[in-house]
């Protein structure tokens, strides 16, 4: 089954800084670095790490979306549009925009910010889905709307409400329908359900996942809930320090971690039923201004040894599905 | 039975709007629970449930419409708020909010010596703080002089605990003290729950929507559903085997760590969430997969099986004698 | 040393750095003047620039440069007192209003929107006829003190109203602290480059204003300011008279203190916020 998917993004050694001039000084934020993706029609790929890891910065990247003082530093960001592989990241701005909404859409954290305050919903509407489709009038946009706010199961009337009259759930669920109105082949989520209530949360992934179902495409997203991952997500990215360490489909992540992080990340999880003592990663997070040499794991890694501080390790394929990022497998498979 | 902290009948109501138009919302409606000493008690539900209302009556930040907090059994007034301070502490949800960012974080433990007359001289105070920060495996050295910009989200919960134990407290209220902890570092948090409770016998109010962890740290628990409790008990009666329909909804809402318990049934989400305050009956009635007619008329009674509370109809018959 | 150097590094700290340095150096010289500044005839009439008499003579046989040393000191020395004393009760007014809220809140801010909507120019207009004799610095300071701290006042409060729901707010009574210490220690920080900018900037309202007020003839014209040496120079039509040394002197230096006031606000404000230096390094 693998074999047969198609693989609608691809990365090659993606490398995004942010870099800062401080009052003289300057400041090199290794946010995304040496990240190799390829990610397939069909899916929901999803992927894990803690604030700081830079998962946000390598979702805009995706996004082809890069404002200074990020920066694109190195490699190369494919998309496969009309069955052909184009590098985007030569866009100009205007190539740039029309991929947007059509081809990969956007859907954000914090679902206050899309929408204008001060104009209905369908006044939104209208801003994106207008200057995207060549339509005559207003009515064929809204009639793009309701079929699929109906579809989606929200109530007909929140065309014609303003923002602040809905509640943050149900906000969260239309700039989703939003950003899947005009079908698109990639859909991006910046933690789309952080920061909602549990049943209402329930909702939203169940929301997401009925939309992949209905158009086949890919959602790519970004949380730290690991609960979330295990129920949405197709195959998972584990992400730390700018890279991705691990990435397996959801079973084998959850079945069978090899990373030392991502074993850390699974089995500090309190279960119900299971009282038994968790234990969390000991240390912090390091600064992706200041990165340990050698994997940015050992300071935090009780299996640390000598060659974890000099070299980062390479990313071996474990088995067809499975990629890791560490000395001990490596030495496990190498010899 | 001993109560370190008991709320009688607790309510708060806010008024919203103007002299012709006056919206009266009530936050927390008329409920009971205690605290019993080295217990931690979880407030559990969603947002706008009124768990926080209810943890800053505790800490005197809102006043009481109606009811009564005791305290050892005996009324809480106005005139001590010197126990609010001193026997009551509280932590933060979001460590970087907790401390000033343009203060040094070892200012606010140096002030509440200073304000509670923890020490006599300079050198006792700093004895003193060490001796807090060790608790939570820190030391004086590493908080001295540092801004809280210089600390990792983790570390500083760990200050914001070290700082409320200064006062030698008998009870820690934590808002939402690991929704804003990495997920890598959130146990350790909750650890150090467990570790203040067995080892020094502080009891905490352990507010939260997180009921995994709830389960894993907790004594007690209370679910409360739009300013109401609608079930309580221990953890193992109220998590493992829920009765209140709101209380198996957020239970079975919990994303679990593990893919195949995927969940396979769908739910259905209010559409009017305000709308559920001003219900006549149950305010669960209109999302409830169990609703019967007198739900949306009658406000359900306490029912009491098994040491559960549980604030449904449907147990009404099976009441213990 | 190193903000110095940071501050250095933008133009209009530098221009305004060295203005500044020039206009107190000159209120400063004002001490060691040869002139009582409130004689006349003290010199040859209209005399133009020459090495004796720098900027030359006015109509009233006074020296223009030692004269224009007191104009600017006195000048200042008002804007000064209705800067800081302005400033004091806008902390004042904008903390407790904003701290305490409720009723306080509500009267504090109905007394500062009051202030703010009346025709300030014509009240001016009006206190300076009715004061005219007892107008000297210190009034004439103080009565724009009491007119100028509304608007600041307001923003003040505006900060500590965002403040106070800040958790570190809760930590600090938790702590023991008190309500004066707690607003002093926690919330002056963040109000310190809002006080410092509106310093400044209601200075160089103060001695507009004074200019303004100056040429309309309704302050004590013996006391040499930039208003009033303004005044001398038109009523002497001096103009016409060709006299462009007289006249030219408090306008130049009167623009010179504006512009300079301006970017060393501006500078300064933007130095402070954080957001404003990373966008100009984005740019």
């Amino acid at each position: 089954m693998a074999e047969s998917k198609q693989v609608v993004l691809r990365t090659e050694h993606l490398k995004s800084f942010y870099i800062l001039d401080m009052q003289g000084t300057q400041k090199v934020v290794k946010a995304v670095n040496d990240v190799n993706l390829e990610i397939y029609e069909n899916e929901i790929y999803s992927i894990a790490g803690e604030s700081g890891c830079g998962k946000t910065t390598l979702l805009k990247t995706l996004f082809n979306e890069i404002v200074p003082p990020q920066r694109l530093v190195d490699g190369k960001l494919y998309y496969r549009i009309n069955s052909e592989e184009v590098d985007v990241t030569t866009f100009s701005a205007e190539e740039k925009r029309k991929l947007r909404m059509e081809y990969i859409s956007y859907i954000p954290q914090g679902s206050m910010s899309v929408f204008n305050p001060v104009i209905k919903i369908k006044g939104t509407y209208e801003d994106f889905i207008g200057s995207h489709v060549e339509v005559k009038n207003r009515d064929e946009i809204f009639a793009i709307a309701r079929e699929r706010i109906q579809e989606l199961g929200l109530p007909k009337n929140v065309l014609d409400v303003y923002p602040h009259q809905l509640s943050g759930g149900m906000r969260q669920r239309v700039t989703i329908a939003l950003a899947s109105s005009l079908n698109p082949q990639i859909m991006i989520g910046d933690e789309p359900t952080t920061a909602l209530d549990v049943v209402v949360q329930r909702g939203v992934i169940q929301m997401l996942k009925d939309i992949q179902k209905k158009l086949k495409n890919t959602i790519i997203m970004v949380t730290h809930d690991m609960g979330v991952h295990a129920n949405i997500a197709d195959r998972i990215g584990i992400m730390y320090a700018g890279k991705i360490v691990e990435e397996a489909p959801t079973e084998k992540i959850f079945d069978m971690p090899l990373h030392p992080y991502t074993q850390f990340l699974i089995n500090s999880l309190p279960k119900f039923g299971d009282k038994t003592m968790r234990e969390s990663v000991p240390g912090s997070p390091p600064s992706l201004a200041d990165l340990p040499t050698g994997c940015p794991f050992h300071p935090r890694c009780p299996h640390v040894k000598d060659i974890c501080r000099e070299k980062m390790p390479e990313t071996i394929k474990v088995d067809a599905e499975h990629k890791v990022a560490c000395w001990l497998v490596e030495e496990e498979f190498n010899g | 039975m001993d109560k370190l902290l008991e709320a009688n009948n607790l309510t708060k109501r806010f008024s919203q709007g103007n002299v012709i138009s006056r919206a009266i919302l009530t936050a927390v409606d008329n409920i009971n629970f205690y605290i019993k000493p080295a217990e931690i008690f979880t407030l559990a539900g969603e947002s706008g449930c009124g768990k926080t209302t209810t943890a800053k009556m505790i800490l005197g930040f809102e006043e009481v419409t109606s009811g009564q907090l005791l305290r050892n059994g005996e009324p809480q007034t106005d005139k001590e708020k010197a126990w609010i301070t001193e026997g009551v502490q509280a932590i933060f949800q979001d460590p970087f909010s907790t401390f000033n960012p343009m203060r040094r974080v070892d200012a606010y433990f140096h002030e509440t010596v200073y304000n509670f007359k923890l020490a006599k001289t300079k050198k006792d105070a700093i004895d003193w703080i060490d001796q807090k920060l060790q608790l939570v495996g820190l030391t004086y050295q590493d908080v001295a002089g540092k801004y809280p910009s210089e600390f990792s989200g983790g570390q500083l919960q760990r200050i914001s605990i070290a700082r409320a134990l200064l006062t030698d407290p008998k009870l820690i209220i934590a808002d939402e003290p690991v929704s804003m902890v990495d997920a890598s570092l959130r146990m350790s948090i909750v650890n150090l729950f467990k570790q203040l409770r067995d080892e020094l016998g502080v009891s905490i109010l352990y507010i939260t929507h997180d009921l995994a962890t709830a389960y894993y740290v907790s004594d007690r628990i209370a679910i409360m559903f739009r300013g109401k409790i609608v079930e309580m008990g221990s953890v193992e009666d109220v998590l493992m085997n829920p009765r209140h329909p709101y209380s198996k909804l957020l239970r079975d809402s919990i994303p679990q760590a593990d893919p195949n318990l995927r969940w396979d049934s769908r739910v259905t989400l209010a559409e009017l969430e305000h709308e559920e305050y001003s219900r006549k009956g149950c305010r669960f009635a209109g999302r409830c997969p169990e609703v019967m007619d007198i739900c949306k008329t009658v406000v359900p009674p306490d029912v009491r099986i098994d040491d559960v509370f549980v604030h449904c109809h449907l147990y009404e018959e099976l009441e213990e004698a | 040393m190193k903000v110095l150097r940071d501050l250095f590094r933008d133009y209009r700290f530098t221009v305004s750095f060295v203005v500044l340095v020039f206009i107190v150096t000159m209120a400063v010289l004002s001490f060691f003047s040869p002139y009582d500044p409130t004689l006349w005839h003290v010199v040859p009439r209209d005399m133009p620039p020459s090495s004796e008499y720098v900027m030359g003579t006015d109509s009233n046989g006074q020296d223009i440069f030692w004269q224009a040393t007191f104009a600017v000191r006195n000048s200042l020395i008002i804007s000064l007192i209705s800067g800081i004393v302005s400033r004091v009760i806008a902390i004042l007014v904008g903390m407790i209003a904003g701290y305490k809220g409720g009723n306080i809140d509500r009267v504090l801010m109905f007394i500062g929107d009051s202030l703010l909507v009346i025709p300030l120019f014509l009240i001016f207009v009006m206190l300076a006829m009715m004061i005219r004799e007892h107008m000297n610095l210190v009034t004439l300071g103080l009565m724009l003190a009491v007119f100028g701290w509304a608007w600041d006042a307001r923003l003040i409060r505006s900060m500590v109203l965002s403040l106070r729901e800040r958790d570190f707010t809760m930590t600090a009574i938790l702590s023991g602290t008190g309500t004066l210490k707690l607003v002093i220690r926690e919330y002056m920080p963040f109000t310190t480059p809002l006080i410092f900018s509106t310093l400044i900037n209601n200075m160089s309202w103060a001695i507009g204003l004074e200019i303004t007020l100056a040429i309309l003839g309704l302050v004590n014209l013996n006391i040499p300011t930039l208003g009033t040496m303004l005044n001398w120079a038109l009523f002497y039509q001096s103009i016409l008279l060709g006299r462009w040394w007289w006249i030219l002197t408090p306008v130049i230096l009167s623009l010179l203190v504006f512009i300079a006031l301006y970017w060393f606000s501006v500078s300064i404000s933007e130095y402070l916020d954080p957001r404003t230096r990373i966008q100009r390094v984005g740019a």
